[in-house]
Parts: structure tokens; C-alpha cells; sequence
């Protein structure tokens, strides 16, 4: 095999590696330390081995928080998924109302995720929100501070607003990748609107949609400042989800060691998913089984 | 210096935590130097997929953190079983995987 190989280009990976290092390799070897200790300073802490994995596996607001998480996560993927390829097929291809479309789109992911916690706490509440009050004027009662389908349902819909555009965005870039002759070849062929879908841009969009799933589920597998903003984890535990309880154990009652384990599981649950989802998609319809 | 120095008190090293963070620092310089003299070719064993020598290290790896979680939540007995069961399975990825 002739390959020619230039060593030097790693020097160029090396500004990459030391930001990588310090702003992810070196804060987790410091939370696997945290892990296995007592820690009330950096000098006053004590070896515990095991003893905050085995009681933060044994805790039931834990259990709680990741089933809320998965559930979310889950809601998260079946709604924005879907709902991002068919925005992307019914934009406009060319033209002014195709950049109209791609502003519009941007817009909600241009806004801090404070500023739209804080935006929908406002817009959703009953007595003074738009929202919150539309809904109740409909007769259907809403209040997202006292009942807990009402914060989830507030809370789903923030992120489906939030972050759809995104995989509208991800998937219409794939669907303009897509050369005119597939189109061509399958009208000369007769090929229903479905079938265009199902053979040429669904498989097009393939390696966008894994980047889409992958980003969605990883960002909404760690999400913290909207459901904070608005709900603050409540009513009750309804909306804590694993940030948010991680959150409540390291800041709220300063238990680092617990804190840090928690992390470590929480760190490999996204780790795992995130290998499963990326082997699946990159093996989906080229022959391998996953 | 001092700002290092600074850093690494404030990650709060341990021995047991420092030989596990160099073992996999070594096994990371051992797959390094693996590729570069025997480069590793795809093949499919009884995992689900085809996978490289690095994704069953990885895999390995990633199922012998699981068993020692698994082990703490479900099993009362210490835990070097459960180290037992993840080399074991560590072996078994790598070989037959």
C-alpha cells in the first residue's frame, strides 16, 4: 500500500488536544478523584472507596430523576425528529422565501437558554401569559405551578419550539445536498411523493439525521437551565431531571463526593447511548446489521 | 508553576484513581503503537457489528465500568468479583468480540 504520511500535521491536532485536556480530560479525572473521597477541601478529604456509588445507587430521587430523563429525552426525539424533516420538506427551495425561512428558523436558536426559560415562564403562567391564559379561556385548565402535566407539557413544548429549528436546519441542508438527476430519475420513473421520500431523501439525509438524533439526545439527555428557569424542578420532583437533581446534591447541599458519582453514571449512560445511536444510524441501510 | 500546582491540589489526586487514569493512559499508547506495527482490520465476532481492535477496547472498557456499577446496586458480595467478571469479559470482548 503506497501511503504517504506527514507525522507533522499532528503538531497542528496539538491546540486541539490542550483545549480538549483542560476543558474536559483534566475536570473529569478530577470528578473520578471527587468520586472516591470525602471532600471538604482540597487538604481535608477522606478515601471512601465505593460508599457513594452504593448509596446513590440505592436513591430513589435518582431512580426518579433518570426515569423523568429518559422519558423526556424519549419525547424529545419522537417529536422534534419527525417534525424537523417534514418543516424541511415544506420550505421553500429557492428563492426569498427560502432565506425568510432560514431567519426564521435561526431565530429561536439565536436566544440564550435563560432568556427562553425565562421567556416561557412568563408567556405560560395563567394569570399573566399569553399562553397560559389562551389555554384557560379555552376552558381547558393549565397551570404549570401546581400541576405536574402542565409543567411537562410546558416544558416539551419550550424545547420542541427551542430546538426543532435545528434539525430543520440540519435536515434541510442534507435535502439541498441532494442533486437534481435523483429527482429527475424518479419522476421519469413515476414515483409517488412517498416513495421520493422513502428511497431518495430519507436516505440522503441519513448521516444529518444521525448528527440531529445524536445532538438532540445528548443535549436534551443533559438539559438544566429552561426546566430550571420555569419550573425550578417542580411541582414537587415532577421536572427534576438528572441536571437539575445533580445540581440540587453539588450546590444546593455541597455533597461533592455524591455529586461526582452521580456524574460518573450519568457521564456513561450518555457515553453508551451515544455509541449505540451513532453505530446503529452509520450501519442503517448499508447492508450491516447493527 | 503555581497555577499548576494550584490545579492539580484542586483535583484532589489518590493513588488508587492516579494508577487507574496511567493504566489507561499505557493502554492507550500500547493500541498507538499497535496500529502503527500490526495496523487492525474490521472483523465481525459476536458482538452485533463489525468493530476494530479500538472498538473492543472501547466496548470492553465501557461493559467493565457497567458490571462493577451493576455489581454495586444489585450485589451485596465485594467487589473483586465483580473486577474478576469485567477482565474476564474485557478478555472475551477482545478476543472473540
Amino acid at each position: 500500500m503506497d501511503k504517504i504520511e506527514n507525522n507533522k500535521a499532528w503538531f497542528l491536532v496539538l491546540p486541539v488536544f490542550v483545549i480538549v485536556a483542560i476543558s474536559a480530560i483534566i475536570p473529569l479525572m478530577t470528578v473520578v478523584n471527587y468520586a472516591f473521597q470525602d471532600i471538604f477541601s482540597p487538604q481535608d478529604r477522606y478515601w471512601v472507596g465505593t460508599e457513594w456509588f452504593e448509596s446513590v445507587l440505592a436513591d430513589d430521587d435518582l431512580h426518579g430523576a433518570l426515569i423523568r430523563q429518559f422519558v423526556f429525552s424519549f419525547v424529545i426525539l419522537l417529536v422534534e425528529i419527525p417534525l424537523g424533516i417534514a418543516l424541511a420538506l415544506a420550505m421553500p427551495a429557492r428563492g426569498w422565501r427560502a432565506s425568510l425561512a432560514l431567519v426564521l428558523m435561526a431565530l429561536p436558536l439565536l436566544i440564550p437558554w435563560n432568556v427562553v426559560g425565562t421567556i416561557w415562564q412568563v408567556f405560560a403562567r395563567a394569570d399573566i401569559g399569553l399562553g397560559g391564559w389562551l389555554v384557560n379561556a379555552l376552558g381547558i385548565p393549565y397551570n404549570y405551578t401546581n400541576d405536574p402535566v402542565a409543567a411537562w407539557l410546558t416544558i416539551v413544548v419550550m424545547d420542541v419550539w427551542h430546538w426543532t429549528p435545528l434539525v430543520v436546519l440540519l435536515c434541510y441542508a442534507g435535502l439541498r445536498a441532494i442533486p437534481d438527476a435523483y429527482y429527475q430519475a424518479a419522476a421519469i420513473d413515476g414515483a409517488s411523493a412517498w416513495k421520493v421520500f422513502r428511497y431518495i431523501e430519507l436516505p440522503k439525509m441519513r448521516g444529518v439525521l444521525l448528527i440531529a438524533v445524536l445532538l438532540r439526545f445528548m443535549d436534551s439527555f443533559m438539559i438544566y437551565t429552561e426546566p430550571f428557569v420555569v419550573t425550578g424542578g417542580g411541582p414537587g420532583n415532577a421536572t427534576t431531571f438528572l441536571s437539575i437533581h445533580l445540581t440540587k446534591i453539588a450546590i444546593g447541599q455541597m455533597d461533592l463526593g455524591p455529586a461526582a458519582a452521580i456524574s460518573i453514571i450519568y457521564f456513561l449512560i450518555i457515553l453508551t447511548l451515544s455509541f449505540v445511536f451513532y453505530n446503529v444510524m452509520t450501519r442503517m441501510g448499508t447492508g450491516e446489521r447493527a | 508553576m503555581e497555577a499548576l500546582a494550584t490545579l492539580i491540589r484542586s483535583m484532589a489526586w489518590t493513588m488508587p484513581v492516579g494508577l487507574f487514569f496511567a493504566g489507561v493512559a499505557l493502554l492507550l499508547l500500547v493500541m498507538t503503537g499497535l496500529q502503527f506495527a500490526y495496523p487492525t482490520i474490521e472483523r465481525k465476532g459476536f458482538l452485533p457489528m463489525t468493530t476494530t481492535r479500538g472498538d473492543r477496547v472501547f466496548i470492553g472498557l465501557l461493559g467493565a465500568a457497567w458490571i462493577h456499577l451493576a455489581w454495586l446496586a444489585l450485589v451485596a458480595s465485594p467487589l473483586w468479583w465483580a473486577s474478576i467478571l469485567a477482565v474476564l469479559w474485557f478478555a472475551l470482548v477482545l478476543r472473540f468480540g
